[in-house]
C-alpha cells in the first residue's frame, strides 16, 4: 500500500474514464444517418453470447495464461456445482443467484480450507 | 426527451432492474475484489477511489494499474484501456439503432453505463428496434433500470474494496462469484444449438488466443464465433431450437 498520490496519475485516471465513454458510445457519437449492412446485422445477433463466453471461459479455466492442469483446483468443482444448480433450476427465478451461491458454497471451502 | 422522473416511474425501469438483480451479488463480489486488488498492487487510496468511481470498466482498471505504477507514458495507458474495451465498440454498433432517436448527451451517457451484462440483457429482451414512441420509452426505461443496478453493485462494492483492502484477503477468492454470475447468464442465453456453438467457439478461441496482448483474444473470439455461426446458420441441424 502506498499513500503518495500524484496529480499526473489522477489526470491519467480521468482520461481513462474518457476512454470508457468513447469506446462504449463510439457509434452513437455521429448522428449522420447510416445503417449497418445486412450481413453485419445478422452476424451481431451472435455477438452478445460470444462476448460473454470469451470473457468468462478464460476466467473459469485458466490461471495466468495456463489452462487448469490439476484436479486440485476448486474452480472445477465450483463450476460443476453451479452448472448442476442451473440445469436443475432452469427457468425459475432463482437460477442465476442459485448458480452463484451453489458455486461459491463449493469454491470457498476447497479454496480457503484446502488451498485448492 | 424523457425526464428522469418519467423513466424512473416507467414499469420497464423496474423490469430492467429486476433482471439484473440475481446477478448483482456476483458483480458486487467482483467489484469488491477489483477494489482490493488495485490497492494491494500499490495504487494510493485516493487514486483507487477515483478509478473505482469514474472508470467503470474492470478489465481496463486491472490492465492499467501495473502500467501506472511502472510510470508508463499516458498514451500507452490510454491505448491499453481502449484496446481492452474494444468489444464495447462492437456493442455500440449493435445498439446504435436503438438509441439514435435520443439527443447526443443522452446517447453518450447511456453508452457510458452500458457494460457487458446490460448489453446482453437488453438485446435478449429487445431483439428488434422500434419506431413507436411508447416502445422506445420502454426500452430506455429498461436500459436505465438495468444500468443503475449494475453500476451501483459494481461501484459501491469497489469503493468498499478500496476501503477494506487490508482486511479482505485476496486469497479467499471472493471475486470468483463474478465469473459464476456471468456463467449463469451465459447458460440462460444458450437456447439453441447454434448459440451453444457460439459459446464453444468463442470460449475455445479466447483460451487458445489468450497469449495475445491487451485482451485482444476477446475480440478475436467474438469474430470467430460470429463468422462460424453465420456460415452455419442455414444448416438444418442448427435451426432446431432445442439440442
Amino acid at each position: 500500500m502506498n499513500d503518495s498520490t500524484d496529480a499526473w496519475t489522477l489526470l491519467t485516471i480521468a482520461c481513462m474514464a474518457g476512454i470508457t465513454v468513447l469506446t462504449r458510445s463510439f457509434f452513437y457519437i455521429s448522428s449522420k444517418p447510416w445503417q449497418l449492412p445486412g450481413w453485419a446485422q445478422r452476424g451481431l445477433q451472435y455477438a452478445p453470447i460470444a462476448a460473454l463466453a470469451a470473457v468468462v471461459v478464460p476466467e473459469l479455466l485458466m490461471t495466468q495464461g495456463q489452462l487448469i492442469d490439476s484436479w486440485q483446483d476448486a474452480r472445477i468443482y465450483a463450476v460443476a456445482s453451479g452448472l448442476a444448480w442451473f440445469a436443475w433450476r432452469r427457468g425459475s427465478g432463482h437460477a442465476v443467484l442459485g448458480t452463484i451461491l451453489a458455486g461459491m458454497a463449493v469454491y470457498l471451502p476447497l479454496h480457503i480450507g484446502l488451498g485448492w | 426527451m424523457m425526464q428522469i422522473r418519467q423513466l424512473w416511474r416507467h414499469p420497464d425501469f423496474r423490469v430492467g432492474a429486476m433482471d439484473l438483480m440475481p446477478a448483482a451479488p456476483g458483480i458486487a463480489a467482483w467489484g469488491l475484489m477489483t477494489g482490493v486488488a488495485m490497492v494491494q498492487s500499490g495504487l494510493s487510496s485516493i487514486e483507487a477511489l477515483l478509478m473505482s468511481l469514474i472508470v467503470f470498466s474492470g478489465g481496463a482498471q486491472l490492465a492499467a494499474v501495473p502500467l501506472l505504477l511502472a510510470g508508463a507514458p499516458m498514451w500507452v495507458i490510454l491505448a491499453t484501456a481502449a484496446c481492452v474495451n474494444l468489444r464495447f465498440v462492437v456493442f455500440s454498433a449493435h445498439l446504435r439503432p436503438f438509441l439514435m432517436h435520443l439527443p447526443l448527451l443522452e446517447r453518450v451517457v447511456s453508452g457510458y453505463f452500458t457494460a457487458d451484462l446490460t448489453y446482453v440483457m437488453f438485446i435478449k429482451r429487445y431483439p428488434n428496434t422500434s419506431t413507436e414512441a411508447a416502445q422506445q420509452q420502454a426500452q430506455q426505461a429498461y436500459l436505465s433500470g438495468n444500468c443503475l443496478v449494475n453500476w451501483f453493485s459494481w461501484v459501491s462494492f469497489s469503493l468498499l474494496g478500496v476501503a477494506l483492502a487490508n482486511v479482505v484477503p485476496a486469497r479467499w477468492g471472493l471475486g470468483f462469484a463474478g465469473p459464476l454470475a456471468l456463467l449463469a447468464i451465459l447458460c440462460s442465453l444458450a437456447s439453441s444449438r447454434l448459440r451453444w456453438l457460439a459459446v464453444c467457439a468463442a470460449g475455445l478461441a479466447a483460451v487458445l488466443a489468450y497469449a495475445l496482448p491487451l485482451k485482444l483474444n476477446i475480440l478475436l473470439a467474438i469474430a470467430v464465433a460470429v463468422l462460424l455461426c453465420m456460415a452455419l446458420e442455414n444448416k438444418s441441424w442448427a435451426k432446431a431450437s432445442k439440442p
